[in-house]
């Protein structure tokens, strides 16, 4: 059989440091949607934290633990990011394979909000948007999942077919940031 | 324009997509006859003042809004999730 080169979806994109902040790509070994069935949400939660160690996390939260992270996706709906979920999830909730349909991008360094206050409606400053809060909300066009997982750090999910104008977009805000702050 | 939606809390109008007349909630039974279903699928109000629609958070969680509003002072009077509004029936 053919031995076919797997591709990141910002394969050769990423890393992009401008400016003391740094756009790079995260590529986890699995993503998959957790939407729990009506009235099984506690039992969901449940069932996540003996097998992965962590809580379904509530609208506009992420929760982690040492394998695995948590991102609130949606109305009744999580990310659950890192090794492929345990198959007992699936008592108290669908379990969708999402892995290849996102581009996972991570925005770190000081003045993060300052880039993505350039391309999205929410305020995602440190005194609203604080290390554990998750928002849907748009990058430019691109619908778009938001977490702050560490204090100068912003994780960025959009669909994968988007990548390259995701990484484009955020370049183009990256470097007006960085020549306005040379400006002054 | 912004919709504080139950979820995501206060948006932009930019995040939703508006359906319309939330008449939709209240679709006749599949014998209620002609004239209240041609009223249903064609018939709707214009109505200066307050109003009632669906709006989708297309941007954000999802969810379909009732939105009440005010279609001459643009207040948003209220917003709820659709779900905790209709009641369901087994044959739903
Ligand atoms: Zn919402």
């Amino acid at each position: 059989m053919a031995s076919l080169t797997a591709l990141t979806p910002a394969q050769d994109l990423t890393p992009i440091t401008i400016g003391g902040v740094t756009l790079s790509e995260e590529v986890p070994e699995a993503i998959a949607a957790l939407m729990p069935y009506a009235g099984q949400t506690k039992a969901l939660s449940a069932a996540l934290k003996e097998a992965h160690g962590l809580a379904l996390p509530g609208p506009n939260r992420m929760t982690k633990s040492d394998s695995h992270r948590a991102t609130w996706s949606g109305l009744d709906q999580a990310f659950l990011i890192g090794p492929p979920p345990a198959s007992e999830l699936a008592t108290h909730s669908a379990v969708v394979d999402q892995s290849d349909a996102w581009v996972v991008l991570t925005l770190e360094g000081k003045g993060v909000e300052d880039v993505l206050a350039r391309l999205t409606p929410i305020d995602l400053r440190g005194g609203s948007f604080k290390r554990g809060h998750a928002a849907r909300s748009l990058l430019g066009h691109m619908n778009a999942v938001f977490a702050r997982d560490a204090v100068d750090r912003i994780t960025i999910m959009v669909f994968r077919s988007m990548a390259q104008t995701a990484v484009h977009e955020l370049e183009e805000a990256m470097k007006g940031v960085a020549a306005r702050a040379s400006a002054n | 324009m912004q919709i504080r939606c139950p979820l995501c809390g206060l948006r932009d109008v930019r995040e939703f997509t508006i359906k319309g007349h939330a008449i939709a909630l209240s679709r006749p039974a599949p014998d209620a006859g002609d004239e209240a279903w041609n009223a249903y699928l064609h018939l709707r109000e214009n109505p200066a003042g307050v109003t009632t629609e669906l709006w989708h958070h297309t941007a954000g969680c999802g969810a379909w809004l009732k939105v009440t509003r005010n279609t001459i002072t643009h207040e948003i009077l209220k917003v709820a999730l659709v779900r905790d509004g209709v009641e369901r029936t087994d044959a739903d």
